[in-house]
């Protein structure tokens, strides 16, 4: 009973802040309400038994994804209410395809529970005598020992790319360059000049 | 009792309300990227669903590089973002043409 009250709680919290995300006036309550669908899919998860990606799923999408969020729509001085002109012309189309979209796996759904599935054919197992974050553990470091170090380049790529992106080298900075101070030696830098008397220096 | 059907009934009003929110938000890049991540969200909790209720656990790994990818493309697509602000002080979506795509 506290189960199907827990998932009934969560999964109209999630689906209520989907909503409010996509139709805020203001990006930051936007960001806030995506926070606060992270937060109760992490629950939905919890209640399913996969502690662990919940847990990923506040740390990784809460503490980081969100809050880059947040940073860049404070950080960018932008007109919000002159990029919502369009929202009531675009409103018919998008419902349109929303509704086409939603028929479809609705569909896919009925389909999929009205016929069999081969529960033999299961890849990975639960073992019941392991905690959930054992079992990935287990699973991850040695069958898809690969694809988690190729997940960790895809992130590295993304780390490089954002830096390299939005790094720029400004021009008139006065800096110092230390290499460039110590390859100076004095024969470059000083000249002994015989000066005659009575004409300019030469400089 | 909670079943199968009611987790993926969630997922995929998700995952509508992403696609939609990519349609009726067309101007706002910010609030594309947040529809993305609602989508990659109701994924998320698509394959945590099956993995629970087909005792697999590939589905909760899966979901994980799922998680991996949703955060690279938030870094990438707001790096974009501050650029394209930065050289055109808007970030109306509309008139990206500067590609000639």
């Amino acid at each position: 009973m506290i189960h199907v009250l827990a998932f009934y709680l969560f999964a109209t919290l999630v689906v209520c802040s989907g909503a409010l995300t996509i139709l805020s006036r203001n990006p930051v309550h936007s960001v806030l309400w995506l926070i606060l669908a992270f937060f109760n899919a992490a629950g939905l998860m919890v209640l399913l038994g996969a502690e662990f990606i919940a847990m990923l799923l506040v740390i990784v999408y809460v503490g980081a994804v969100a809050v880059l969020f947040l940073f860049v729509v404070m950080m960018l001085d932008i007109d919000f209410a002159e990029l919502r002109a369009g929202f009531v012309d675009y409103l018919p189309f998008g419902m349109l395809i929303a509704l086409v979209l939603l028929a479809e796996i609705v569909l896919g759904i009925g389909i999929w529970s009205a016929g069999p599935i081969e529960l033999a054919q299961r890849a990975a197992p639960v073992n019941p005598e392991m905690s959930n974050i054992q079992a990935i553990g287990t699973l991850l470091y040695t069958r898809y020992i690969f694809l988690f170090e190729a997940a960790g380049i895809v992130l590295l790529v993304a780390m490089i790319g954002a830096i390299v992106l939005t790094h720029r080298a400004r021009g008139g900075v006065k800096g110092q360059n230390i290499a460039r101070q110590n390859r100076r030696r004095p024969q470059d830098a000083v000249r002994n000049v015989n000066q005659p008397v009575g004409q300019g220096v030469e400089l | 009792m909670i079943g199968l059907q009611h987790y993926l009934v969630v997922s995929a009003i998700l995952f509508v309300m992403g696609v939609l929110g990519i349609f009726i938000n067309r101007k706002n890049v910010i609030i594309i990227l947040m529809a993305i991540e609602l989508i990659l969200l109701s994924v998320n909790i698509n394959l945590v669903a099956f993995s629970a209720f087909l005792g697999d656990l590939v589905g909760q790994v899966f979901s994980m590089f799922v998680l991996t990818v949703a955060a690279g493309e938030a870094a990438i697509g707001l790096a974009i973002l501050v650029i394209y602000f930065r050289g055109r002080g808007t970030i109306a979506v509309d008139d990206v043409n500067r590609m000639k795509g």
